[in-house]
């Protein structure tokens, strides 16, 4: 039996929507990671080790077990303590945090690289520490690990596909549940291959647009 | 004729870092109005003295009273911050790498501080940047990034930022000695400006001809004490201390 690609027109709704649940995930988690990770960057640095011990145990959990594995807690395992949430909302925290504690990473390192005149001239004028933090010392930091920040977030594109188990319909499980009706999961695969690929292209001209805003800043 | 309360006060410093005593019990008044130059080696102490009176070098020892007020009280950490805060938005600092904030426009560099801890809405905070950078003569590059200035321009942008927090005294830490030497001028040109108008100031530098020309007072510091002051007349034409004399000797020829 040869491959006939003729199937997929009939399914390009159900793929189109699992692009935009793709997208919906990955915009939300990314947002929720770029944010996490400044605040547990803050966190780590400067908080008392009564918070920061914790914050640690919580910060190893989520960088030294499988995605797949925090996935399934938060979604199956929390209802045991009944926290029932939807699974887009699980998906999305768990993609969320995980990569936060990536984008942490970055943040930490990029802080403590500031140039120590910038936080001494925000006091100088008469700013606290937390005021000097967040209006002079985060932006630079966040503004200099913008790359990478963008390159774990197009590692978050394709991470998204693991909250299919869960049971979003985003673009892989779309593609499968056509596979099932269709028996082409060459067809399907690679159409939704295509379409992440698609996506991955808008988000790097995303974030070259974003790199090119800051370079003044500089 | 003296003012018989000093508007700066400098009682006893002393600091220490372990067993490395930087300022050895300087004591030093300075007029409100007045300039008062400091010059002396290199680790002699000048930086150290000068950030003590901002705090951002705390002292290990003596006082510093600011109008009155002394700035390195001794208060619990939470009402020392909410003082030390309060007294730094009244002391202007220039440093001489600048340290413009990057990622701000020339614009949101000066109205930065006042807008936060001032509360001044935008439009005062536009008019006040006008004002500011009209002064230091960057007008025409408010809307600029400090990425785009030269060396000049940038510590002209730092000389108004400091001020829009309209400052009682005004401290300089070598503001031209990063500069390349056709850009020096301007800057002096703006630090003369304030000084016709009457801002107290305390500025450490290496321009010997700019401290003669600027400065009601000068002071020689080396190893962390103050070797001889007075004006500049007298300090740079017929200072009393050898070591003073050996310093200029030096000092002159290899600048010249
Ligand atoms: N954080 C520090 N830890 C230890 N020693 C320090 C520290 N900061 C300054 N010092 C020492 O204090 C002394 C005075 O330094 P300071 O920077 O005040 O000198 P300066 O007169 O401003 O010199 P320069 O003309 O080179 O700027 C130097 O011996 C310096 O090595
Ligand atoms: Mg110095």
């Amino acid at each position: 039996m040869g491959l006939d690609f003729t199937v997929i027109p009939s399914y390009a709704d159900a793929l189109l929507l699992g692009v935009l649940w793709t997208i919906a995930i990955t915009v939300s988690s990314a947002v929720l990671s770029f944010f996490g990770g400044i605040m547990f960057a803050v966190i780590a640095l400067y908080a008392p080790l009564v918070i920061r011990l914790p914050f640690r145990f919580f910060a190893w959990l989520f960088m030294g077990t499988p995605l797949l594995l925090q996935l399934f807690l938060i979604y199956f395992g929390l209802v045991e303590l009944g926290i029932d949430l939807p699974a887009f909302v699980a998906g999305v925290i768990g993609l969320g945090l995980h990569f936060a504690v990536y984008n942490s990473e970055l943040i930490q390192t990029a802080i403590v690289a500031v140039d120590k005149g910038q936080m001494e001239a925000a006091r100088t004028l008469g700013l606290s520490r937390p005021q000097a933090l967040i209006k002079v010392v985060i932006p630079q930091a966040v503004r200099d690990v913008i790359p990478p920040i963008g390159n774990n977030m197009i590692a978050l594109l394709k991470d998204s596909a693991l909250v299919s188990v869960i049971g979003v319909t985003e673009l892989t499980l779309s593609a499968q549940l056509a596979i099932g009706r269709t028996y082409r999961p060459f067809e399907f695969y690679a159409a939704a291959a295509v379409l992440y690929y698609i996506i991955n292209l808008g988000m790097e001209a995303v974030l070259r647009r974003i790199e090119r805003r800051t370079q003044l800043s500089r | 004729m003296t003012d018989p309360k000093p508007f700066v006060e400098i009682r006893h410093a002393q600091k220490s870092y372990g067993s490395l005593e930087v300022l050895k019990d300087i004591s030093l008044t300075v007029q409100r109005g007045e300039i008062v130059a400091i010059i002396g080696p290199s680790g002699s102490g000048k930086s150290t003295l000068l950030r003590a009176i901002n705090d951002l070098d705390p002292l290990t020892g003596g006082e510093i009273i600011l109008d009155g007020v002394q700035v390195n009280k001794t208060l619990p950490h939470r009402q020392y911050e909410k003082h030390i805060n309060g007294m730094r938005q009244q002391i202007g600092m220039v440093f001489q790498h600048f340290n413009l904030f990057p990622h701000l426009s020339v614009r949101d560099n000066v109205t930065m501080a006042p807008k936060l801890l001032k509360g001044i809405s935008g439009k005062e905070a536009d008019k006040l940047a006008e004002e500011q950078l009209t002064h230091v003569g960057m007008l025409e590059r408010i809307d600029y990034y400090p990425s785009q200035l030269s060396g000049g321009q940038k510590q002209r942008v730092a000389i108004a930022r400091a001020l829009a927090m309209e400052p009682k005294l005004m401290l300089f830490d070598e503001a031209t000695s990063a500069l390349d030497p056709e850009l020096v001028e301007e800057v002096n040109l703006v630090m003369k400006k304030l000084a016709e108008e009457h801002m107290t100031m305390i500025i450490v530098t290496h321009e010997m001809d700019f401290a003669a020309s600027v400065c009601d007072r000068v002071l020689f510091m080396d190893q962390g004490v103050v070797v001889e002051e007075g004006p500049p007349g007298k300090i740079f034409k017929n200072p009393d201390m050898d070591r003073t004399k050996e310093f200029l000797r030096k000092h002159l020829a290899g600048s010249k």
